[in-house]
């Protein structure tokens, strides 16, 4: 075993997923592959998508696959870097709305 | 106007200059280690081994490795510095064997081959003598280099040339991160000049094509994708239109190569290219139908073998001795570098293979 969680190796070893469970890991490649070809969204809107999702997941493997696509996509830095935001945005904005739970709560018994 | 960020390596006397030094250096390490398979070992798995040549198609000529620019990944190491020109004598030999080889095509290469003085002599002489189609790879800023090439796409028009062009992204930053400061402008004032008297346009049977060449140590992806990327911003902020997107791998040589090892990439992007072997791209690898001559008349398989001084494997391995015949029997010669045409969907002078 390896000393650390996570070893960028791993990522060539995704498709070994069905080896423990071949039929579930086929149905989810198959529906992974479908979701990333063209469709309303092209392949580049979508892998912008992904790696803004990669982010606020903060799944290493993700980020790795994801800018090499986006680069290899021709996706230029600053567009990468605002897509993250924009995933930030979204985790920040997702703590802070919740902080109305805390103020009706403060209201509610301090007010 | 353009402004050269870089000498080439020959100019900063890089031990990479020499053919030789980078042979060496792909030879060893993680291929002699057996980390990585060699790429003889790959084909011969697929019993493409030894590779050989199909019908001669292609004669691809490179002018000389003078050119205006200095791109940060040129696998032949051209720049302004560069003196290696083709001599008059040197193309009427391949006049020569352009009325006899069975070729269909001219693509003319450099450098950039606009700045051989004998350029326009040689490309009418070639219609002369039968060629159906040349290709003219430039790269846009030689049009707008100097007053005495300003009228090149009114010479392309008359002569019906099909033009290719660099142009590895529709933004100024990764262009000229790339080509050097000052080209991505240049470039779209070239291309707005093509489109004027009818190059790129649709339906237009005046042929212009882009290449673009990751600017990074990454392969590229989808052609056909990557395409419809292009033509949309193209269109949008600069209103140009272009027919074919070729879309090349950058093969570990050269200044690449150099650029891979600085950036403590090489490692990482070989076993990228040798997870990626594709065998059907390994069977429509451009050296199989066309044939590379240098400025001063060597044979090559490619223009990346020329680069890398591995002349073909025949006796008759000069212009003036050419032999269809005799060259069609070789093997084609093949070293590590390889594997940058036979990765994904394949990589040609061409764009993607399979």
């Amino acid at each position: 075993m390896s000393n650390s969680y996570y070893d960028p190796k791993d990522l060539k070893k995704f498709g070994d997923i069905t080896d423990f469970q071949k039929e579930l890991g086929e149905k989810f490649f198959e529906y992974y592959t479908s979701v990333f070809e063209d469709g309303a969204l092209t392949q580049r809107e979508k892998a912008l998508i992904a790696l803004a999702v990669a982010h606020t997941e903060q799944c290493p493997y993700c980020i790795d696959a994801y800018t090499q696509d986006t680069l290899k996509r021709g996706v230029t830095k600053e567009e990468m870097m605002e897509a993250v935001h924009v995933g930030a945005a979204i985790k920040s904005g997702a703590a802070l709305v919740h902080s109305t739970m805390m103020m009706n709560k403060v209201k509610k018994l301090d007010g | 106007m353009t402004k050269l960020n870089l000498k080439s390596l020959k100019r900063r006397k890089s031990l990479l200059a020499q053919a030789e030094n980078q042979l060496d250096f792909l030879s060893n390490g993680i291929f002699k280690k057996g980390e990585l398979p060699t790429f003889k070992d790959k084909i011969n798995a697929n019993g493409f081994y030894p590779l050989k040549p199909k019908t001669l198609e292609i004669l691809q000529i490179n002018l000389g490795y003078m050119c205006n620019q200095v791109c940060s990944h040129c696998h032949v190491d051209a720049g302004p510095d560069r003196k290696e020109i083709m001599t008059k004598e040197t193309m009427q030999y391949c006049l020569d064997v352009i009325e006899k080889s069975g070729a269909h095509t001219l693509d003319l290469t450099g450098g950039a081959p606009e700045m051989n003085p004998h350029f326009r002599w040689f490309v009418e002489e070639a219609f002369n003598v039968g060629i159906e189609d040349i290709i003219v790879r430039s790269n846009l800023t030689i049009i707008k280099a100097n007053k005495k090439y300003a009228d090149l796409p009114e010479f392309f028009k008359k002569h019906r040339v099909h033009v290719v062009s660099s142009l590895p992204h529709w933004t100024k930053g990764k262009t000229d991160k790339q080509r050097g400061e000052g080209v991505f402008s240049a470039s779209i004032e070239a291309l707005k000049d093509l489109n004027k008297i009818g190059y790129g346009m649709p339906e237009s049977d005046l042929k212009l094509d882009l290449v673009y060449n990751p600017s990074g140590a990454f392969m590229p992806t989808d052609q056909a994708s990557l395409e419809k990327d292009f033509k949309k911003a193209l269109i949008e902020d600069f209103d140009i239109h272009f027919h074919n997107l070729l879309a090349i791998t950058n093969l570990p040589i050269s200044r690449f190569l150099d650029y891979l090892i600085a950036s403590d990439n090489y490692e990482d992007y070989m076993h990228t290219l040798v997870e990626a072997y594709n065998p059907t791209a390994a069977e429509n690898v451009m050296c199989r139908n066309t044939l590379s001559v240098s400025w001063d008349g060597w044979l090559y398989d490619c223009d990346f073998n020329q680069m890398l001084c591995m002349k073909v494997d025949s006796d008759r391995n000069h212009i003036k001795d050419f032999d269809v015949e005799a060259l069609q029997k070789r093997e084609i010669k093949i070293h590590q570098h390889c594997y940058g045409c036979t990765a994904g969907a394949g990589s040609s002078c061409g764009g993607t293979t399979t």
